[in-house]
């Protein structure tokens, strides 16, 4: 037994072995901090072998050590690899220098503001700052004017709110985010873009289509993502501030610091304010709301890189108030009775979220993330004698994991995630409440052959209490035919309910929304008596870039389908109601695209579209196409950008142009003689410019108009001088009730 | 039987130091430099190391010409690595690429060439301003 004990103990040995034959070491950098001259994830290897070590955070390495292995290779990216000569295990400490020459070519061409990439895999592309700032981009909603993947659209007379629309479906149907977090939804989806402030963007991606499984299973149309200014990377102090003369003002203030070495934090805040009231068309009524809002957001920014974590934490506050109605309604002794119409809307909203992701500091491929985020959102409102309030509190969960298989051609993402949806709502004198919550888990599969092809293909489950236990499935195909050329093709299905009053909250501006002209078919759903929608997404796209007389530019052809299995039917074809219905029969919304981008001469960029839509619906009277909703649009963006001289000055003029083509207007047969329209709208043409003057880095003015041919729908709402009659209707909007408004503002930014 | 099992306890020494110092790591970092100019060049090196089983992670660097990988060398070994590298016409050291793959890289590639490497020099000058 002994000598078994022994060997046991012989064999133990190598470990002892082991530890007296390894060489240590420090690699250094005289360019590092005096107190940490060590160079992290630098590697050092036996020349002609495969053993190697990294350094650790302070320079340290430890490898192993053989008498026959002579030569130490050392390199770390950007600096000289360098070879040691070894004769023994004294620790040994090692300078390594900075690989010059090379390094002092840094490559500077103009980057785009619209940025269409031939890799990515879904029809996807990134707007950024630059972009944005070509339009008075007041707030989110508005940031879309220069982008002709996105419409832009009004939805009601009184608010002015724009709408905006992909795919020739509202934005219920897409899945807007913040920072990769669902964001305008539930109650917001009225108002909510109007809720960011453009300063705050960073930069959108906006992806057509299916979309990706990771954030939930809501998107239909497509996914809009807007990254907002962060303290790391923001002005140190940034001033904005606006004014149009139609009457509103604004005022934007970033102020960033670094707290400590891994603590950035930021402060933004927002307010604007319309006191003045104009009524051009001479109906009696505001064309624009009085308005005063204040926002204020706070962030945190915690970064340690060498250890691979990231984390985020926000927190916003909103403070929204709208007085919208006859010219001289005032609130304090009209409210509630007929002498006056007016409507008054007020929102506030709370919201923060903590982000948290981890990068395997050896591992660059795998990283771990987690977001959480709670909004309560409350609006109290009143037009005219409706009433509508709604409280929406939201919870929202998600950890994701991402690695690859074998290899970085072979990457996933799973996870899982929690939602909670309290919803509370009056509705003249009914209350619907609900509750919903779901549990999902989710996988995608991406895979590149790092040439011509790539996928991206996503399952998830998902068990809600009101929409039952599914799976949403969706896949992107990637194919390059030839040099510059990419074709896509994507398919997915997303699956919602529908927040009928919060999404077409306009219908209360009209007798639509008097009490008992409602209509509601109980066909006991779940969601106000009625069935989730689910809706398939079909699309191709083919981008093609180009060089012609020797200027580069790209053209476009999109083709989407959405194909609803279920919809919630909004009928607007009684003139006096409004009904909400399960779909029998179709629903297709089809939409072709070409968009041409081309460098005219040197800092002289024409972007081009046209649009074609044909969505139609089998309502209960028939198949209709949806009303207000134009069958081709053109769009046509013209930018020029002089020469940046020594000091950063340049100047910046932009000028769009959209001619928007004719509307089916909801059906008025029944309404008295003078409170009928056509069937269709006739198409018009809208003009924007702005010129930016460019002093330096620090401080540029601009100066524009929207609407400059001034072109106004003549009668935007019906019965005007019978707000409490049976025909009054402010929702058939479906061209600028306000005419030409020149603007002009200022930006200051200290880095 | 005394002996043979020291015997073989002496052998088993030997090899398990031999099994430790070689140790097979899953996730190994290793860089070295291969020769190289442009983009296209990097797309064509980092494929090359991608498409060897067992490389997991490959980047290639335009400026100091370093790929950095990562490697489960329980399922390669550098010298496979180097070897699918230089066949795809890229040389490292000590495994220069033949002339028929040389031959094959996009002419704009040629990085033996010098007045290829002043062609894309210049073009970086270009750019630059």
């Amino acid at each position: 037994m002994k000598k078994y004990i022994i060997s046991s103990f012989l064999l133990l040995a190598p470990m002892l072995i082991l530890a007296q034959t390894s060489l240590k070491g420090m690699i250094m950098d005289a360019q590092n901090s005096k107190d940490n001259l060590g160079v992290s994830g630098a590697t050092v290897n036996w020349l002609g072998t495969s053993i190697g070590a990294i350094t650790n955070n302070k320079g340290w390495f430890t490898i192993p050590y053989d008498p026959q292995y002579k030569k130490l290779i050392v390199s770390y990216i950007g600096y000289k690899t360098d070879t040691i000569i070894i004769s023994n295990t004294t620790p040994i400490h090692h300078f390594i220098t900075l690989e010059k020459g090379l390094n002092e070519i840094t490559i500077r061409s103009k980057r785009n503001a619209v940025q269409k990439s031939l890799f990515a895999t879904a029809n996807t592309f990134t707007v950024n700052n630059d972009e944005l700032l070509k339009a008075a981009c007041c707030n989110l909603a508005e940031s879309f004017e220069t982008n002709p993947s996105i419409d832009v659209s009004f939805s009601d007379a009184l608010t002015g709110t724009r709408q905006i629309q992909m795919l020739g479906l509202k934005s219920p149907y897409l899945q807007i985010m913040q920072e990769n977090i669902p964001s305008i939804r539930g109650a917001a989806q009225a108002f909510g873009l109007t809720f960011t402030p453009g300063t705050w963007v960073e930069s959108i991606q906006i992806t057509k289509g299916a979309g990706s499984v990771v954030n939930g299973f809501e998107s239909i149309s497509g996914q809009i993502n807007a990254e907002l200014v962060k303290p790391f990377s923001d002005a140190a102090f940034f001033l904005n501030a606006y004014s149009s003369l139609n009457g509103r003002l604004e005022l934007n203030t970033h102020l960033n610091k670094r707290v400590s070495e891994k603590w950035q934090t930021g402060l933004y805040i927002h307010g604007n304010y319309r006191g003045e009231k104009f009524d051009k068309n001479k109906d009696g009524f505001l064309d624009a709301p009085l308005a005063n809002q204040i926002n204020v957001m706070n962030r945190w920014q915690y970064t340690d890189a060498q250890n691979g974590w990231v984390s985020f934490i926000t927190a916003r506050f909103l403070n929204d108030e709208k007085q919208t109605g006859e010219l001289n309604f005032n609130p304090e002794t009209d409210k509630g009775t007929t002498n006056l119409w007016g409507s008054e809307i007020d929102t506030k909203r709370f919201e923060t979220s903590a982000k948290l992701g981890y990068v395997f500091p050896d591992l660059p491929y795998q990283s771990l993330g987690l977001q959480l985020a709670y909004s309560k959102h409350q609006q109290d409102s009143y037009f005219g004698l409706n009433t509508y309030d709604i409280e929406h509190e939201s919870l929202y969960s998600n950890f994701l994991f991402n690695s690859i298989i074998s290899d970085t051609r072979n990457k996933f993402k799973t996870g899982v995630s929690y939602t909670y949806d309290r919803y509370n709502e009056l509705v003249n004198e009914t209350i619907y409440q609900r509750k919903e919550n779901s549990l999902g888990a989710f996988f995608e599969y991406a895979f590149d052959n790092l040439d011509d092809f790539s996928l991206t293909a996503g399952l998830r489950i998902d068990t809600h209490n009101l929409l039952g236990t599914f799976i949403t499935p969706r896949l992107h195909l990637r194919y390059a035919p030839w040099e510059k050329g990419v074709l896509r093709a994507s398919a997915g299905r997303g699956k919602r309910s529908a927040n009928i009053f919060a999404e077409n909250q306009q219908l209360f501006a009209s007798s639509r929304g008097n009490k008992g002209n409602i209509n509601i078919d109980n066909t006991n759903g779940n969601i106000y008596g009625l069935n989730p929608e689910i809706a398939w997404n079909f699309g191709v796209s083919y981008l093609q870039k180009f060089n012609l007389f020797d200027k580069k530019g790209d053209v476009t052809f999109d083709f989407y389908r959405t194909d609803f299995s279920n919809q919630v039917v909004v009928d607007w074809e009684n003139p006096q109601e409004i009904s909400f219905y399960n779909l029998d029969g179709k629903s297709i919304a089809d939409s072709f695209q070409i968009e041409v981008n081309y460098e005219l001469i040197e800092n002289l960029s024409l972007r081009t579209a046209f649009k074609y839509f044909d969505i139609s619906t089998n309502y209960k009277d028939g198949k209709l196409q949806k009303p207000l909703q134009p069958n081709k649009r053109f769009f046509a963006n013209i930018s020029y950008e002089t020469k940046l001289n020594d000091n950063k000055a340049q100047w910046k003029i932009d000028v769009t142009f959209n001619n928007i083509g004719r509307q089916r207007l909801p059906n008025t047969a029944s309404n008295p003689a003078r409170y009928r329209l056509a069937t269709h709208s006739e198409s018009y043409s809208l003009l924007n410019s702005q010129i930016t003057k460019v002093f330096s880095n620090r401080f540029e003015v601009y100066f524009g108009g929207e609407n400059i041919t001034n072109f106004q729908q003549k009668n935007p709402i019906l019965a005007s001088e019978t707000p409490f009659g049976p025909n009054f209707d402010t929702t058939i909007v479906y061209a600028p009730i306000f005419g030409r408004a020149i603007y002009a503002g200022l930006r200051f930014k200290i880095k | 039987m005394k002996k043979v099992v020291f015997i073989f306890s002496i052998f088993l020494i030997g090899f398990t130091t031999q099994g430790q110092q070689v140790k097979n790591k899953k996730n190994a970092k290793i860089a070295f430099n291969v020769d190289g100019i442009c983009g296209m060049c990097k797309k064509r090196i980092e494929t090359a190391a991608l498409k060897t089983k067992g490389i997991k992670f490959a980047i290639w660097d335009v400026k100091t010409h370093q790929l950095n990988v990562i490697l489960n060398e329980q399922k390669t070994s550098l010298k496979t690595l180097k070897t699918n590298i230089a066949a795809a016409g890229h040389d490292v050291k000590d495994f220069t690429a033949t002339e028929e793959a040389y031959a094959a890289v996009h002419p704009c590639c040629k990085y033996r060439d010098n007045k290829i490497i002043l062609d894309h020099e210049g073009m970086l000058k270009k750019e630059r301003n």
